[in-house]
């Protein structure tokens, strides 16, 4: 086993049903789990693999009051210190005209600041390549990976027996270069 | 996000899809070669996409005196075009956000498309105010940026600075939500691929694995982009109409332009998809995703919005004669019977009276007629557009100011270029992307797909199916080559399906309940064909599963409980319980999640909501008295979800 690799051993299974029983088995044998990879949202996986709540929604609300600020904050500048014009005799500081601009940079803000983070924070952008265990998995498969780095042959043995008795469609074993 | 879907809708998806087959279909498109009908369309749309270009060089060469707009009539078919392209580009984050927002899962048809749409349209859109500046290489002026001249700022207070915030900021949102939706199905594309058309799709999808944290943080981003979207989409319009609306011209100076132009806005996006879907689908084979069903939801929309429309147009006649105001009176009097009386008309006709149409459904549904619409709904918010701008202008305050407009080539030119972007974007869209969201579609599977909802459906599957908790009941030995209702499934020779029901002659039950959290241990017992003839009514194949999964067992303690403590349960539905004989917490732990459903939607609209999810969860807990931890769990729960 060379180091920097990651040697994994993954079953697929066909519908997400039987992953999800596979997982609660695992997780009732206190397995660790390297991950489990679906073709699309698996509605009820987030308690059964005890995931906390994404915490996407404050990085967005940040943003949006840093995008509030910077409007509300640049215009009021602008029209009152840096160089104060009248329009049509309204106020310099002249707030229910500011409100759309406002609203438009908080809006952008938290998208841009939300979007950047979703995938900073989950290791996608442009240029990366990511090494997947199964083409499969995009398409109509459902996938339960453990990594047997460090395993001896009667773990990995073990694991295989465990998966096998899951009910999967497949089980394979392959080594990721990271 | 996945409310229960009501026994009485129609599956979103047809053909009894499994997911290979959807991956088949939908991804498909992009990897054979274009048929001959889409390189003549492409060839058409790059046509007129180079007389614009001619167009647009000609304009920048002999200045904006190649329009026809003169001193009285200072907004002609520029802003028009812009006004009806931003309308368009309303439909894609509708569909995608505010549809979302309301879990209508139908949207996951087009979606998609609707999404792509909105982003070519903006772009068609910001052509016309861009080039209306004369000079668009300095149109970054209107940008407010630190600068050499003065500094001298944009001005912040003005409507048409607001404008080009929101419709950037649109524009930007708009494409971050459309490509964090592409990604996964970038994803599937690269995952079939080879050399290197596999390394285009690595690099478009950004490294996505499918990873289930990954997917959760999509789904919350997705949500939330939705929520700020929603508010988003609105303001655009409603900035747009500022432009007029804070103008002191009779017939722009009204409040009720906000409104009536998001409303337009999205009447006409929606005709617009409905042009492009029709043509779509059947040029893509996408009958089986984009079904008479959502045609049908669309044309409820138009239905709607255009009476919102037509309600506007007919206040705004009512609010010019009673208020007295001659000028007022003088400028609606104007569109009807002025010079411009044909646009009025075709915009009354195109817009209110022919849209009335759809409160047939027999009309709602054919496709004929929907195209057919579609395109006198265009027309008509082009000339919405054209009646508001144009008519107001050539009847200015001074008689001797009086004057006509009429486009030059230049202009016909420009607007007609547009569309030849747009389809060209379109047309390669298609082939680069999958029309319909594939994850999207696959998610909505198991409550949308016609071998699990309506008269065709076969399957029987756990109460919860679609979330699929796993103490799902495997009725079956080989996971390989099931049969699904008598019909192969896809090229693969897999199904997704676990439940392999073959009785086609059994109604599945339409219970879908999607409880979060709980209800994984007590769920998903009901994996048994109900042997009901197909034709039967839905509701008489549910009333024959119910109790069949709650075996009855002797209750432990008590002979009743006080149901109530579990969240969710108030007097009323403990009584209804009650009556169905579940008293004690025990009992009421071993029911499964579909009986207390059937129990609920048995009992009227009024409870048919409700999601019991996580009911016999809670009660296991208080029948074994966990009380502590019961409580620690309700209060992580909102109402019992």
């Amino acid at each position: 086993m060379a180091s920097g690799k990651k040697e994994v051993l993954y079953a697929l299974y066909n519908d997400e049903t039987e992953l999800f029983a596979a997982i609660k088995a695992a997780k009732a044998k206190h397995l660790d789990i390297m991950d489990v990879f679906t073709p699309f949202p698996g509605h009820g996986l987030d308690p059964i693999m005890e995931f906390e709540e994404s915490r996407l929604h404050i990085v967005g609300f940040i943003f949006g009051a840093l995008g509030t600020l910077t409007a509300f904050l640049s215009m009021s500048w602008i029209f009152t210190r840096d160089w104060p014009i009248i329009f049509g005799g309204k106020p310099y500081w002249s707030v229910p005209a500011f409100i759309p601009i406002t609203f438009e940079l908080t809006v952008l803000f938290c998208a841009i600041g939300m979007v950047v983070s979703f995938y900073t924070v989950c290791g996608l952008g442009p240029g990366v390549n990511n090494e997947t265990l199964d083409d499969r998995i995009t398409d109509d498969k459902f996938c339960l990976a453990f990594s047997t780095n460090g395993k001896s042959d009667g773990e990995v043995s073990d694991l295989k027996s465990f998966l096998n008795s899951t009910r999967p469609f497949e089980v394979n074993a392959k080594t990721l270069s990271k | 996000m996945s409310a229960p879907v009501s026994t009485i809708r129609e599956p979103l998806i047809t053909g009894h899809k499994t997911y290979h087959q959807i991956t088949e279909d939908l991804i498909g498109p992009t990897e054979k070669t274009p048929p001959t009908s889409w390189v003549i369309a492409l060839i058409c749309c790059v046509a007129l996409l180079s007389v614009m270009a001619f167009s647009l060089v000609w304009t920048f060469w002999h200045g904006i005196g190649a329009w026809n707009l003169n001193r009285t009539i200072g907004w002609g078919y520029d802003i028009t075009n812009f006004v009806w392209w931003i309308g368009i580009g309303h439909a894609g984050t509708l569909i995608s956000a505010i549809l979302l927002l309301f879990r209508q899962k139908w949207r996951t048809g087009v979606n998609r498309a609707a999404e792509a749409m909105t982003i070519f349209a903006v772009m068609c859109a910001g052509i016309f105010p861009a080039t209306h500046t004369g000079r668009p290489w300095f149109d970054f002026f209107m940008f407010p940026y630190p600068n050499t001249r003065g500094p001298l700022w944009v001005n912040f207070n003005s409507p048409l600075l607001w404008d080009i915030f929101a419709i950037s900021t649109y524009f930007t949102v708009s494409l971050l939500f459309w490509y964090t939706g592409l990604v996964p199905d970038f994803a599937t594309v690269r995952d079939r691929a080879t050399g290197l058309r596999r390394k285009v799709y690595n690099a478009l999808s950004f490294g996505w694995t499918g990873s289930a944290k990954h997917w959760q943080r999509w789904e919350s981003l997705s949500l939330i982009l939705a929520g700020i979207a929603t508010p988003l989409v609105l303001s655009v319009h409603t900035i747009v109409s500022f432009d007029f609306a804070t103008s002191v011209i009779p017939g722009w100076h009204t409040t009720i332009f906000p409104p009536y132009f998001v409303a337009g806005a999205i009447f006409s996006g929606f005709a617009m998809v409905q042009t492009l879907m029709l043509i779509t689908r059947k040029i893509l084979n996408l009958q089986d995703y984009i079904t008479l069903a959502h045609i049908e939801s669309m044309n409820k929309v138009i239905l709607l919005t255009g009476t919102l429309v037509g309600s506007a147009y007919l206040t705004e006649l009512f609010i010019a004669w009673y208020s007295g105001y001659v000028y007022e009176q003088f400028a609606f009097l104007n569109r009807a019977a002025g010079p411009y009386w044909w646009s009025y008309f075709g915009m009354m006709f195109c817009n209110l009276v022919s849209p009335q149409i759809f409160w047939w459904k027999k009309m709602r549904r054919n496709l004929w007629v929907t195209f057919l619409m579609s395109i006198f709904i265009n027309i008509g918010m082009w000339f919405e557009r054209y009646v508001i701008i144009a008519t107001t202008l050539a009847r200015d305050y001074l008689p001797s100011s009086w004057s006509y407009y009429a486009p030059s080539w230049v202009e016909i030119g420009i607007f007609a270029g547009s569309m030849g972007l747009f389809g060209t974007l379109y047309l390669i869209f298609c082939r680069v992307a999958p029309v319909v969201a594939v994850a999207e579609i696959k998610h909505i599977l198991k409550t949308g797909g016609d071998q699990y909802v309506g008269e065709n459906a076969v399957h029987h599957h756990g109460p919860d199916g679609h979330d699929g908790h796993g103490g799902h009941d495997h009725g079956h030995d080989a996971p390989k080559k099931v049969e699904t209702g008598g019909r192969t499934s896809g090229s693969s020779g897999i199904t997704p399906l676990s439940s392999s029901s073959t009785a086609t002659s059994s109604t599945k039950t339409t219970i879908t309940s999607k409880g979060t959290t709980g209800s994984k241990d007590t769920s998903s017992k009901l994996d048994l064909d109900t042997p009901t003839a197909s034709g039967a009514a839905i509701i008489g194949a549910t009333g024959a599963v119910s109790n069949t999964g709650s075996t009855s067992t002797g209750s432990t303690g008590s002979l009743e409980d006080d149901l109530k403590k579990v969240e969710g349960i108030g007097p009323k539905i403990e009584e209804l319980l009650k009556a169905a004989g579940i008293k004690t917490f025990a009992k009421l732990s071993e029911t499964d999640v579909a009986s207390i459903k059937e129990i609920l939607v048995a009992a009227g609209p009024r409870f048919a909501s409700k999601v019991p999810g996580t009911w016999p969860k809670q009660a296991g807990l208080a029948a074994a008295g966990k009380w502590d931890e019961l409580k620690k769990w309700q209060d992580e729960l909102d109402g019992g979800k």
